[in-house]
């Protein structure tokens, strides 16, 4: 999810030509108090004007409890955004206040339920209510973590090696499988050093994390690199789910693949492994 | 008569002598009175120089360029007028030249490019006759033959010895403005009928390797200085950032890989633009990883490409400019470094000229059109503000040539209907690569199915403009006038296109 300024029109329009799988458009904290009203109504534009693709285009918005927060959702949602993101979240009860204010946008233009919502967590508070958070709304796809804000709440200094967002990291991740939904990283914002973000990366897939958030489309390629499923895990993956299809057709519900047991979650797993592939453009639907 | 006399008077011959003075003075000394040393006013008055004649100039000292404002500037003093100005190209710095041109010093300009205020003016209708535009080997040709004929060629050297023998480069500790190759003043020094050369770092006999040689050389003039070496060469590789360059670098850099020609003993030419010189980087991963090696690289040397050769990955460097310190240093000592004339490099006329066995050219472009034309002179408001370079001569040469062009720059489309000023001819365009997708030439079916194999995302040209159109909307007609400001030749000496005024009360 690659995060572009809303008030910058030259960056808005090619955004998508990087090949990042969604766009975030942001109100909020990269738009100051005099320019909102102008990036609101660029952003609805760009939603309405530009051919985006396929690229999944979220709206990050202002909080509901400024003067902004309420204009955005009506301007992004009568533009057709796929998702909002909500910043700073903390309770379930402000996701259902988000979810209200969209149903009656939804309403007005007749499109009830095509508004998905997305929640970044970003303080100490928001982490503890992770899965009422996740679960709060059934718009709910997806919740991420803020770790500027989180980490200055939890009185702490940000590292290298981030073990400060460990207990956060991981919390956003259960709380998102526990709902069934997407877990995001947090971005990584010194783009010299592309080292340090590559560990970073490998790092928070291994937590079980769906996605990083990224500043520049410089950051697009090693996030692909790491999460496109490589060759040997593909082929892997598919041998497991042809062993079990051939498995089932027999009535029988574990098997053994090269000497080793093959169970559900390894079946999940490969399954897995073959989504992310197809949504990759490693694989193509037809192959699977 | 002796047999002496006989021998002599049936040879036509007079008999030896013996009335020989010999000079016993220290050489150091006797280099010193050279009878070429001269002062600029001299060796203009010495030159024969006269009205209505042609002066020439090189533009190796790019932004940082003070010989030619210096030399008009000598000339308007001591009174000449109506003087052809025929510079290998000219930009922001010689906007001194718009006083020149008012006052009938300079009624004529031949050059590879304009930009900046001069460019302006002239396209506002500044001069009475239209200015001449020539490619780099168009220019090398054009002078060869005698269609551009120099009366006194006016040439900046790093370094110059008293009798003439010049680098673009010194092996002194005084150096002060080092541009590397002096490859587009050697035709001027060849076939001038007198030859200036002005240095700010005269080093004694002899100055070898020279570029130019004493035998070609009139007057030495030692000035004060003849460039501002920061704007002369940048001093090191300098990677983009710009996320839209790095894309298209690798557009670049896929479409050559997969294109055929990417072979052991390949030779490529690419510019010093961001995206040319971020494609040289991902060529270079793919050269190591297939251990590919080439066998030259031409054109402007970069750093980048001195690089790959040092490592050992390009064999030979084909110099005609050097576009950064590094460049410049390793002409100076690396055999394997070539200087070239211009002539050398990209001549259309002659069968050994470089670009004749070279086999990808990457190159940028201000517009392109649905026929695949390229104009890399006149901007989108009709102002010129660029120059032809070796663009046709690489493209039409090349076997094969990319061009590299953003769809848009901020709200300017640039794959258009019809370019405004033809330069580079779509018949000898073969890719040109966008943001939004790889347009091949129709007359290259064979390179499109390469390149759709590879998974390469290969499209229409007309889709490209119809995408800028849909985005940019269609831009108002330019404000063009009646009069004829520039006439671009092609490398032939044929005429491609003209360039009209642009009329700002329309």
């Amino acid at each position: 999810m690659m995060f572009v300024p809303g008030n910058n029109p030259g960056m808005m329009a090619d955004a998508h030509i990087y090949g990042p799988d969604s766009i975030m458009l942001d109100l909020e904290d990269s738009v100051t108090m005099a320019e909102k009203d102008t990036a609101r109504l660029l952003v609805h534009n760009a939603l309405k004007s530009i051919d985006y693709g396929d690229t999944e285009m979220v709206v990050r918005i202002n909080p509901l409890n400024t003067p902004y927060g309420k204009k955005d959702i009506e301007a992004v949602v009568k533009a057709g955004v796929d998702v909002i993101r909500m910043p700073k979240t903390e309770t379930a009860e402000e996701v259902i206040e988000v979810e209200r204010e969209i149903e009656r946008v939804e309403k007005e233009i007749g499109c009830l339920g095509r508004t998905k919502i997305m929640a970044a967590i970003e303080s100490t508070l928001g982490i503890v209510n992770a899965y009422a958070i996740a679960t709060a709304s059934p718009r709910m796809m997806g919740i991420a973590l803020g770790a500027e804000d989180y980490c200055a709440n939890l009185k702490a200094q940000r590292t290298k090696g981030g073990e400060e967002l460990r207990l956060a990291r991981e919390t956003i991740v259960v709380a998102a499988r526990a709902a069934g939904i997407d877990a995001l990283d947090t971005v990584f914002s010194n783009l010299n050093d592309m080292e340090t973000f590559r560990n970073e990366v490998e790092y928070i897939k291994s937590l079980g994390f769906d996605g990083k958030s990224i500043i520049n489309p410089r950051q697009i390629e090693v996030v692909n690199e790491i999460f496109t499923p490589k060759e040997k895990e593909i082929e892997k993956a598919r041998a497991i789910v042809a062993a079990i299809m051939e498995a089932e057709k027999k009535g029988s519900g574990v098997i053994a693949l090269n000497g080793k047991m093959i169970d559900r979650p390894v079946v999940i797993r490969a399954q897995r492994t073959i989504q992310m592939a197809i949504a990759s453009g490693v694989l193509s639907p037809d192959e699977a | 008569m002796s047999d002496i006399q006989a021998a002599a008077k049936s040879l036509n011959k007079s008999v030896y002598e013996d009335n020989l003075k010999k000079n016993i003075e220290e050489r150091m000394e006797l280099q010193g009175k050279s009878p070429k040393l001269a002062t600029l006013e001299e060796a203009i008055r010495r030159s024969g120089l006269k009205d209505g004649m042609t002066i020439s100039f090189h533009h190796h000292f790019r932004g940082g360029d003070k010989v030619v404002n210096l030399v008009v500037a000598k000339l308007a003093e001591m009174g000449f007028k109506n003087l052809h100005l025929a510079a290998s190209s000219l930009s922001d710095v010689h906007a001194p030249l718009i006083e020149h041109i008012k006052n009938g010093v300079i009624t004529r300009i031949s050059t590879s490019g304009l930009r900046g205020e001069l460019a302006r003016e002239i396209s506002m209708g500044l001069m009475e006759e239209p200015v001449i535009f020539r490619s780099h080997g168009g220019r090398g040709a054009a002078i060869a033959k005698g269609d551009l004929h120099i009366d006194v060629a006016f040439l900046g050297a790093s370094s110059c010895d008293p009798l003439g023998n010049a680098c673009g480069y010194s092996r002194s500790e005084n150096a002060k403005s080092i541009c590397g190759s002096l490859g587009y003043a050697l035709p001027d020094a060849q076939y001038a009928d007198k030859v200036v050369i002005l240095t700010d770092d005269l080093v004694p006999y002899p100055n070898t390797p020279n570029s130019i040689s004493e035998r070609d050389v009139d007057f030495v003039v030692e000035v004060d200085s003849v460039g501002d070496s920061s704007k002369i060469a940048s001093g090191a590789i300098r990677d983009t950032k710009n996320p839209r360059d790095i894309l298209l670098a690798q557009q670049a850099a896929k479409v050559i890989i997969n294109s055929g020609y990417f072979k052991d003993g390949f030779s490529i030419q690419t510019g010093s633009g961001g995206a040319s010189l971020a494609a040289v980087k991902f060529i270079r991963e793919s050269m190591i990883e297939k251990g590919i090696k080439a066998s030259f690289a031409l054109g402007g040397i970069t750093a980048h490409m001195v690089k790959l050769h040092e490592e050992g990955l390009i064999e030979r460097l084909i110099d005609v400019q050097s576009f950064d310190k590094v460049a410049a240093e390793s002409i100076k000592t690396d055999p394997m470094h070539k200087e070239v004339s211009s002539c050398e490099y990209a001549s259309a006329d002659e069968p050994g000229s470089a670009v004749h066995y070279l086999d990808i050219v990457i190159l940028s472009a201000l517009e392109a059109d649905v026929n695949f034309n390229v104009n890399v002179l006149v901007g989108s408001d009709g102002i010129i503000r660029g120059a032809i370079g070796g663009h046709p001569d690489t493209a039409a040469d090349s076997a094969l040539s990319i061009i590299v062009c953003p769809l848009l720059r901020g709200r300017i489309p640039c794959i258009v209907d019809e370019v405004t000023t033809l330069i580079t001819p779509g018949s000898s365009v073969d890719v040109i690569v966008t943001e939004y997708g790889i347009a091949v030439n129709p007359r290259r079916p064979e390179l499109a199915e390469r390149l759709k194999e590879a998974g390469l995302k290969v499209v229409d040209i007309k889709s490209l403009r119809d995408k800028a159109l849909s985005i940019i909307g269609t831009p108002a007609a330019l404000p063009f006038g009646d009069k004829t400001v520039g006439i671009v030749m092609n490398r032939d000496g044929s005429v491609l296109d003209v360039i009209k005024n642009i009329d700002d009360k329309k």
